[in-house]
């Protein structure tokens, strides 16, 4: 093996041969070693996108309500009332692997950056976590500690994190997931963008000062496969100081009402480097840096380390001359070193100059130009590749990653009682309670918070309105290994039915992409698949896609994640008063099924702890149904018609029904109807399927909706009691089950108290954390 | 009734407080920390938050703020403090409320919706909370372990300055002695509770229990006006 000292300096940097025939070719000229190192930060994939630009180009961004789309910091859209939302998903994989605290905490920290950048209050997080097995060690150590990070930076900056997913798959042992989602309030006249316009201007940087953390984090850690556990990739990982973003969410917001900024921008992966040239290409214009008037923390960093650190909590403002005194004030008070580091000029070039500046921001005598490079060719003129796809040859082969080989005896499917069944299922540790998460985030910070979520969507109120955000963030990612298009677009289906069972109108999607190695065909031909599911789904439910974030070399020594498509979509409830939960309400509501299922349990719950392929089809989805439920949902919502809405996803129908139950405190009797497999029916996750519950004279008006919109309904029976009882009638329900070798037989009869305790137990049972005191539910005790 | 919210760099709650306060029907206005001047308020908040990041141990930092001096002289001209989680930390560390809050038992951060008991209905802080009610809000922090040396412990019971115990099917959430929520000083002018009443001021938000303790304060504050 070549030790890296030895190779040429372009290669230790990441870039390649043909890379740096390309640098050449822009500056026509060779490159020295600070310009190899900006280039190598900003053409790396986590900046460049230069292997999925021109798949993301295919999606569709247009919408009444879009305000700024892809290439900013976030999607905004508008809400009315001069208001406006902005939101975004990004990846932080990588770094919470190697240092899950810091890499988590710095995780919030950066997406929240994005959000109070366009000059929105942050108001909400939401995270996506993907984890292995939660039995093994090394497993729970990664959990307690993002856990921890989130909550960590989460609860300290005051930004309530109010819903998101956890997900365990094998699949994600050597390389877990941490996607986290913010949403953001501001005025559109606040609006604000990362732009460095007006020659003349300066570019003041302020925050926290600049060190060696976090060098060619984005280069390193986020855009090349995992080795072995690395101990020399932990200085790529930058560390989190929440109280000074506290402080540098204040000053920017100030910074933005007073009017103060022609221009703001974070900084993130690159940093300085980044910061400065995506603003000056976004202006058309150059910056001329100061480097020695860059604040540092550390003695003796060379040029390339200051240009190219990612210590965190830092921004960049462009601003007239004759505002700077305010704008220092402004940072001053609010205990923020800010520093002239440049001048914005006309000649679209990035020069870093050592020797400093004279009065009119010219270099002083005797000052050294140390690099010349054009903004846009380290950023919107970046090396874009047109990479090879290849279908796997085995595109659905089974059983699905991390499944065990043979039956399990953690499941009984063959002539087993299927509340047994229902059980388990509650009791696994992907469908079980996620409070030992939440107990750990602040939910209520901001006085905002109407629900905090778990497994639906979480709603905010919007003060001096009558509205609400509904806000959540799914992945499919069990259907999506097999099939990465289908993954993609159930995820789109299933996040925007859990916005709009609340009876909220989503207004646009977020995404974040996670999947291998892009130089790998097939794994790439994942990634593609996935932009046109996503792009397809977005199109027929009408959704424009408001931006988002790719993550990309999700690999690890054990092999590939689970293709991954998080979406995240924010909906809007123009009166909270009509908004609708999942719980069951009231004895005597009748319970409803709208739309049916379809075969295909491959991809499910039930299939994974079934431990074999039960059958392997996958689930179908039918775009059109779907965007006809939703839509009928929302007038149903709108004309008060439902008491409670919830979709029904991870462990079907069954999983559903026994959640409204738990989260109402009360039973239902009904009646399912079932085929050969009763298994579908139960617990099959086929999509565009939903549980409501409505008053008895409200029926006749939810049928003839249904029957207008042309979605089956199934009158499933009513609530009351304190047990969940399904007689299952039909096709695969009469006879000795064990002998007609059907999967699943007699009704399903479990008490309240039985399912609340496999619920709440799950989580804790399965990361062994037995001293866990779980929260009482809160309709149970009121 | 003029509500001071003093602004640590830091506090994240002050902006719920003022919030809450109005919803009370106070006049609300929020105090810098720099500034050791109250602007005329009746009752001085400190809100919740990490203020000064919390960094060395939570609330240390902010009782050397020059505000706390202007704080402490209220005080002792029997003016009303209530401090609210954080500010229930920097209350007990300026000494201003006997007890220190020490990390919670389960080692945690731990955000939950609790209940609480009130044990006096005759103070400034609960006067107009109905009697035998519990309270529902929520509590969000890491370090809300009430503790008191047995001896201090006894005679703060006995001088009937604990306000508010963790109750009902919640429990404690932190491991608080005697399920200790919140404290009064002597005079029973100055409060320090962990929960978040200021969260808990609407019934959309889940609960207006807490706002029956600022109504309190602003009724308080209207009697003394006119007394």
């Amino acid at each position: 093996m070549t030790s890296i000292a030895t190779l040429p300096l372009h290669r230790q940097l990441g870039l390649t041969d043909f890379e740096l025939d390309a640098i050449r070719a822009k500056l026509g000229r060779e490159p020295n070693d600070l310009e190899l190192a900006m280039f190598s930060v900003m053409w790396s994939e986590h900046c460049s996108y230069k292997s999925s630009k021109p798949l993301l180009r295919t999606l569709p961004t247009q919408g009444a309500d879009v305000v700024a789309g892809p290439g900013e910091n976030a999607g905004v859209v508008s809400i009315g009332d001069g208001l406006a939302v902005a939101f975004k998903l990004e990846s932080h994989n990588h770094p919470s692997a190697v240092e899950p605290y810091q890499g988590a905490a710095t995780g919030v920290g950066g997406i929240l950056r994005d959000i109070f950048t366009m000059g929105a209050r942050p108001i909400a997080v939401l995270d996506g976590l993907k984890f292995g097995d939660p039995a093994e060690p090394r497993t729970r150590r990664l959990v307690q500690g993002v856990v921890r990070g989130v909550g960590g930076y989460g609860n300290c900056v005051g930004v309530p994190t109010i819903g998101g997913e956890l997900v365990f798959d094998p699949s994600y042992a050597g390389n877990p997931l941490v996607n986290v989602m913010a949403v953001g309030l501001l005025e559109e006249r606040h609006l604000t963008r990362a732009v460095a316009p007006g020659p003349g201007n300066l570019a003041v940087l302020f925050g926290s000062t600049t060190g060696r953390d976090g060098i060619g984090g984005a280069s390193v850690l986020a855009s090349a496969t995992f080795g072995e556990d690395d101990p020399s990739k932990r200085a790529s990982v930058q560390v989190g100081d929440p109280f000074a973003e506290k402080l540098l969410i204040e000053a920017s917001l100030e910074l933005i009402t007073r009017g103060l900024v022609e221009g703001l921008q974070d900084l993130g992966a690159a940093g300085i480097t980044g910061a400065v040239s995506e603003t000056a290409d976004r202006a058309g214009t150059g910056i001329r840096v100061d480097l020695d008037a860059i604040p540092r923390r550390e003695e003796g960093m060379a040029p390339f380390e200051v240009m190219i650190s990612e210590s965190q909590e830092r921004m960049l403002a462009i601003v007239q001359p004759a505002r700077l005194a305010e704008v220092v004030e402004v940072c001053t008070r609010w205990g923020l070193p800010a520093a002239v580091i440049g001048r914005v000029t006309d000649d679209g070039l990035i020069t870093v100059v050592t020797g400093g500046f004279d009065a009119e921001g010219q270099p002083r005598p005797g000052a050294q130009v140390l690099a010349t490079v054009p903004a846009a060719a380290l950023t919107s003129d970046a090396i874009v590749y047109d990479r090879p796809v290849q279908p796997p040859a085995h595109r659905r082969q089974a059983p699905a990653p991390g499944a065990p080989e043979s039956a399990s005896d953690r499941l009984p499917i063959r002539g087993m009682d299927p509340g047994a069944v229902l059980l388990a299922l509650l009791g696994s540790s992907n469908l079980g309670s996620r409070a030992w998460v939440t107990t750990q985030y602040d939910a209520t910070v901001g006085a905002d918070t109407v629900e905090a979520s778990e497994r639906a969507a979480a709603i905010l109120r919007i003060k001096g309105t009558t509205k609400g955000l509904a806000c959540a963030t799914d992945a499919v990612a069990g259907v999506g290994v097999f099939d990465p298009y289908l993954g993609a677009a159930l995820a789109v289906a299933e996040c925007s039915r859990n916005v709009v069972v609340t009876g909220a109108r989503p207004l646009g999607v977020t995404n974040c992409l996670n999947y291998g190695d892009p130089e790998k065909p097939e794994a790439f031909w994942q990634l593609a698949e996935a932009v046109r599911g996503l792009g397809d789904a977005c199109r027929a439910l009408g959704l424009p896609v408001t931006g988002g974030n790719v993550s990309l070399y999700n690999e690890s020594p054990d092999g590939r994640i689970a293709p991954t498509a998080q979406i995240g979509i924010v909906g809007l409830l123009d009166d909270l008063a009509r908004r609708v939960t999942p719980q069951f309400r009231m004895a005597g509501d009748i319970v409803v099924l709208l739309g049916e299922a379809v075969p295909g349990l491959a991809g499910s719950v039930y299939a994974a702890l079934a431990g074999s392929a039960v059958e392997e089809r996958l689930p179908s989805l039918d775009l059109a149904r779907e965007a006809a439920l939703q839509r009928m949902l929302l007038i149903a919502a709108h004309a008060r018609i439902l008491a409670s809405a919830q979709d029904v996803s991870g462990g079907g129908l069954a999983v559903a029904l026994a959640e409204c139950a738990i989260w109402g405190g009360v039973g239902a009797r009904l009646t399912l109807r079932v085929s050969a497999e009763p298994a579908v029916e139960l617990f099959g996750e086929s999509p565009s399927r939903v549980v409501v519950t409505v008053r008895p004279n409200d029926l006749p008006r939810l049928q003839a909706l249904a029957a207008e919109y042309a979605i089956p309904l199934e009158r499933l029976g009513e609530v009351g009691g304190d047990r969940l009882q399904i007689e299952l009638v039909g096709g695969g329900a009469a006879g000795a089950a064990e002998e007609r070798g059907a999967s699943v037989a007699d009704a399903v009869d479990c008490s309240l108290a039985s399912l609340r305790h496999a619920w709440q137990q799950a989580l804790p049972r399965a990361l062994g954390d037995e001293a866990f005191v779980a929260p009482p539910i809160r309709s149970t005790e009121v | 009734m003029r509500v001071g919210v003093v602004v640590f760099p830091g506090s994240n709650c002050d902006r719920d407080a003022l919030h809450a306060a109005r919803l009370a029907g106070a006049e609300a206005l929020s105090l810098w920390h720099e500034t050791p001047d109250l602007r005329g308020a009746d009752l001085v908040i400190l809100p919740g938050g990490f203020a000064y990041g919390d960094y060395l141990r939570a609330g240390v930092l902010a009782r050397f703020s020059p505000i706390m001096g202007a704080v402490r002289d209220h005080a002792a001209r029997g003016g009303l403090v209530l401090g609210i989680c954080n500010g229930f930390q920097v209350l007990a560390e300026a000494g201003l409320v006997p007890g220190a809050l020490l990390r919670n038992a389960s080692l945690r951060f731990e955000h939950r919706w609790v209940r609480l008991a009130v044990a006096r209905h005759d103070t400034p802080f609960t006067r107009a909370v109905p009697a035998g009610m519990q309270l529902r809000m929520p509590v969000a922090h890491g370090e809300g372990c009430y503790y008191l040396p047995d001896k201090d412990l006894a005679r703060l019971e006995a001088a009937g300055q604990v306000l508010f115990r963790y109750a009902g099917p919640e429990g404690n959430p932190n491991g608080s002695l005697h399920d200790i929520a919140g404290v009064m000083d002597a005079a029973g002018r100055v409060c320090g509770l962990m929960p978040h009443p200021e969260r808990a001021s609407e019934a959309l938000l889940g609960s207006d229990d807490g706002l029956l303790l600022l109504r309190s304060l602003v009724e308080s504050g209207a009697d003394e006006a006119t007394a």
